[in-house]
């Protein structure tokens, strides 16, 4: 099973053979099962602020975490020490903790015949994100910052403009002879330009692209041009009336409406009861016309990877299919609980037991333009931003700050903030009544423009 | 020699001849400054869920940051591999930042006299895990006991001891020895009608003893587990602007996102904050005082030395409404020349410092609480808060009650869902129209959130009435 995505250099093999090794003496130590992540990265970044350098900060840094099962019992290590000296800590600190905790007949890592990767070159790495020299890369921040102030007289002022490049290399092993290997890589460019208007009133908002590969990143001077349309659109905000109308999300706002449906379907979430759709699998919770995927396979993406926390291969998993809840997202553990099987989905940071991550998790796109969508509206509010984290995913709750424009007769309109919106997941996820043409992944999670009827909006 | 010099000069054998060549080729390009912050970070965490010890956890992280800073820009450049070699390759990296001749860093280091605010632990914390756990078991099984209607109960430990060695090129020389400890319990209570949930959690740089004595689990798992059975019954909340009271303590997170951050100093040396220019101007009612106080015993958000070696100490920000002061670093208080007020955090070794809050409350009134209550004919009384947020720039903050109750008639009524209330940094707390004498600070929970670096914070606040403030519920 010892197979790789990438020609094996020497390094790789290195950090292949530290985990292997780690997890045959934890074997040694008494542990009846295994399991070792060995992460090495490297990291670049700089800002430019009004035109200057304001910080360049470049670094690289390894870490091991291991993971041992005594019968039914199982506790975790990690260290950023690789002598010999602090790997045997490792192993030994994971067997002494591995003793003091309880016996739980489900836990354990994967069955044999459920490990494995994706074959093939799933595009997640390209060496060209650390190919610029360090003046290019300062200047791509330079210049998505210059575009975004040089767009309007009243980009006054900037947090700045931003490039980031990062590899990173991920090895797991296990106990039944798994090794996975991979590599990945990612670059940015954003800028976050300050817009002030004639009564001193300053409004901030930003734009960003990334890419796994340099070819692909979008210039900066289009991150510039946009990140200032966003902060324009913002000035000159005012407060509006408590009012009932639809509201229509921005897709990068409608991300996070997506990322309470990972929540909610989150496997943790289900067999601790903590979630308003556990036990809801076949039923009708959503309109119609939502479909929502989570794809761990899709070359290039964000959330791709050949293997999951666990060693189990990605997949895709259609989570909700035309409003009706088809599957959780799940790893060995929750999928035990529940009796079913694991999706793949298993997140394994260095410590702990592992969490559910999702792949490239997104909401398939309907037929109209955000145009046609906003144009239907007669009194509605377009929302461009969400503040807090006021989401209950017990009840379903939902209340949240919001900044954005309002709709009049089918345009939009004046800026309006310090507002809230309220309702219901369980009655939102039924609200939604148009969906957009305008998916597009900037990073793992992606939404198209979404209406959703009947929420509250508080204000004076 | 302390403890924690002694760590990192025997076992990882840097001496002060080292530290002095790092220095160097930090400043080998030129530069006004430049530091290095050592951090050995060991940690130990455990869950118990459904009843059963799950999960235990411990590790260790140790490395080096070197900063250069030139005029208003900032190399950095950190390594996990303390032998000389690297660290002085890290140095080189973050010396490209500066454009100019060497310079050379001052001769011989002075260590100032600290705090001593907290209990210096010892770093083999983990002898006592047996006793970790058995407080952990000890709340799983109150929170079931308080209430047949509690059906999942998840309760957790974390330790952590932070040794810290910081040395600048102005003979700065600092170390720290900094235990954190903080413990949790979420739970879910169902009945036919309905589903809530109840959390609670304390802590603060305090040893295992303070869960046994003070804090003990079963005082975390009855105020989770009655939260979450109250919320059984909550009914909608209202919408629109209305007469706010917050109970004491933790919604003091009111002046963390209102205020706190929009005083941080690096946003106001930039021009980018809502409060920017209103030094000495009323952004609050003459009835409140608000101060930063990183000195406070035992707290979470308490340390003897910030992250750049400086001592921390009490800012007052407010002072009977007028704004008084900024959040410094050593960074924008050179820049804007201004005291340093020992608020340069970072997260870890990997992280670049910058201006963080510490404990932040408001100072007690003259109202006795419930006169408070009294006097609000109808309004909100909110007594739990989940988490918060600010945008610096237009000054917009929410925060999101956990636990509230309608206030009818001067009377407390209907315990109401969740809700978020939003208002606008510069001028909410000119709302404030009493203020009670029942200062509080929250038990030890809340971390901060800053340009993706997290640092433990500490909040309070008397009980306080806001005349009107927009609370986000479902009810016209």
């Amino acid at each position: 099973m010892a197979t790789h995505t990438e020609p094996v250099t020497s390094a790789e093999a290195g950090l292949s053979d530290l985990a292997v090794s780690v997890v045959e003496r934890a074997r040694q130590a008494g542990a009846t099962a295994a399991e070792a992540v060995v992460r090495e990265g490297s990291e670049f970044s700089t800002t430019v602020r009004m035109g200057e350098v304001e910080t360049l900060k470049e670094s690289g840094a390894r870490a091991i975490g291991l993971r041992v099962f005594v019968g039914q019992r199982t506790a975790s290590t990690y260290s950023s020490d690789f002598s010999d000296d602090g790997i045997q800590r490792l192993v030994d600190g994971a067997l002494e903790l591995a003793h003091v905790t309880s016996e739980d007949p489900y836990a354990g890592i994967p069955e044999p015949s459920q490990l494995g990767l994706l074959p093939g070159d799933l595009k997640l790495y390209y060496d060209d994100v650390y190919s610029l020299p360090p003046e290019e890369r300062i200047d791509y921040a330079r210049r998505a910052e210059r575009a975004a102030l040089q767009a309007d007289p009243r980009m006054k002022n900037s947090d700045g403009g931003s490039f980031d490049a990062a590899i990173g290399h991920k090895v797991l092993a296990n106990s039944h002879g798994f090794v996975g290997s991979y590599r990945r890589s990612y670059c940015s460019v954003s800028a976050a330009p300050i817009a002030q208007d004639d009564n001193g009133n300053m409004q901030r908002d930003y734009w960003f692209s990334l890419s796994r590969t340099l070819s692909q990143l979008e210039s900066p001077e289009s991150v510039g041009r946009e990140a200032a349309r966003r902060t324009l659109r913002r000035l000159g905000a005012r407060k509006i009336a408590s009012t009932q109308v639809p509201i229509v999300l921005d897709p990068l706002v409608a991300g996070s409406i997506l990322d309470n449906i990972f929540d909610a379907v989150n496997g943790d979430a289900i067999y601790r009861q903590s979630s308003f759709l556990a036990g809801k699998l076949g039923e009708k919770i959503a309109a119609g016309n939502i479909t929502v995927v989570d794809d761990g396979t899709i070359p290039g993406g964000f959330g791709t990877e050949p293997f999951d926390g666990e060693g189990v291969p990605t997949r895709r998993t259609v989570v909700i299919e035309n409003g009706v809840l088809k599957s959780y997202l799940l790893n060995t553990y929750t999928a035990k609980k529940l009796g079913m099987q694991t999706t793949g989905n298993a997140s394994r940071g260095l410590a702990g037991t592992p969490g559910i991550g999702a792949g490239n998790f997104f909401l398939q796109k309907g037929e109209r333009t955000p145009q046609q969508i906003i144009g239907d509206v007669k009194r509605g509010l377009y929302v461009i931003q969400f503040l807090g984290f006021g989401v209950n995913m017990v009840t379903g709750d939902f209340s949240r700050g919001v900044s954005g424009l309002w709709i009049e007769n089918g345009e939009l309109t004046y800026p309006v903030e310090e507002i809230t919106v309220a309702g219901n997941l369980k009655d939102m996820l039924n609200n939604i009544s148009e969906i957009g043409n305008d998916l597009k992944f900037r990073g793992s999670l992606a939404a198209p423009t979404l209406r959703i009827d009947g929420m509250m909006i508080a204000g004076e | 020699m302390t403890q924690n010099q002694s760590l990192f000069f025997h076992k990882f054998g840097i001496t002060p001849t080292d530290l002095q060549r790092y220095l160097g080729e930090a400043l080998s390009a030129g530069g006004d400054y430049a530091d290095l912050y050592f951090e050995y970070l060991t940690s130990t965490s455990i869950s118990v869920d459904e009843s059963i010890v799950k999960s235990a956890s411990q590790g260790i992280s140790a490395g080096c940051g070197i900063r250069v800073l030139a005029g208003e820009r900032t190399g950095y450049a950190y390594t996990d591999d303390l032998a000389p070699e690297k660290i002085l390759r890290a140095a080189r990296t973050a010396a490209l930042i500066a454009r100019g001749p060497a310079k050379v860093p001052i001769e011989g280091f002075k260590e100032h006299a600290g705090h001593h605010l907290y209990p210096v632990a010892s770093p083999s914390a983990d002898a006592d895990i047996a006793a970790k756990l058995a407080l952990v078991m000890r709340a799983d099984r109150a929170a079931r006991a308080y209430d047949p209607r509690i059906v999942q109960v998840r309760s957790g430990y974390f330790d952590e001891l932070r040794q810290i060695l910081v040395v600048g090129s102005d003979g700065t020389f600092a170390s720290d020895v900094q235990p954190l400890a903080r413990f949790t319990l979420h739970c879910v209570a169902k009945s036919p009608e309905s589903s809530a949930k109840g959390s609670a959690g304390g802590g603060g740089r305090v040893g295992i003893d303070y869960f046994q004595t003070e804090k003990t689990p079963e005082h975390f798992a009855h105020e989770a587990a009655r939260q979450a059975i109250i919320q059984l019954d909550a009914r909608e909340a209202p919408a629109g602007e209305m007469e706010v009271v917050l109970g004491p303590g933790w919604p003091g997170i009111l002046l963390h996102e209102a205020i706190g951050h929009g005083l941080e100093a690096d946003f106001n040396r930039k021009g980018t904050s809502a409060f920017s220019g209103m030094l000495g101007k009323r952004v609050a009612s003459d009835k409140c005082t608000v101060v930063d106080n990183g000195t406070l015993p035992s707290r979470r958000g308490s340390i003897n030395v910030d992250d750049e070696g400086s001592p921390t100490q009490n800012t007052v920000l407010i002072e009977k409404g007028i704004l008084k002061g900024f959040l410094s670093d050593k960074l924008s208080s050179r820049l804007m020349g201004m005291p340093d007020t020992g608020n340069g955090r970072r997260e870890s070794y990997e992280h670049i410092p910058m201006p963080r809050m510490t404990n932040t409350y408001m100072l007690p009134g003259p109202h006795d609480p419930e006169e408070i209550i009294r006097s609000v004919k109808k309004g909100l009384y909110a007594v739990n808060f989940g988490g918060g947020q600010v945008d610096i720039t237009n000054g917009k903050f929410v925060f999101s009650a956990s636990e509230a109750y309608m206030i009818e008639n001067g009377v407390i009524t209907a315990p109401l869902k969740n809700c978020t209330l939003i208002g606008n940094g510069p001028d909410a707390l000119t709302k404030v129209s009493m203020v009670g004498s029942d200062l509080q600070l929250d038990e030890g929970v809340g971390t901060c959130g800053k340009d993706g670096q997290s640092v433990p914070v500490g909040v309070g606040i008397p009980t306080l009435k806001l005349d009107s403030m927009t609370v986000g519920g479902t009810a016209r």
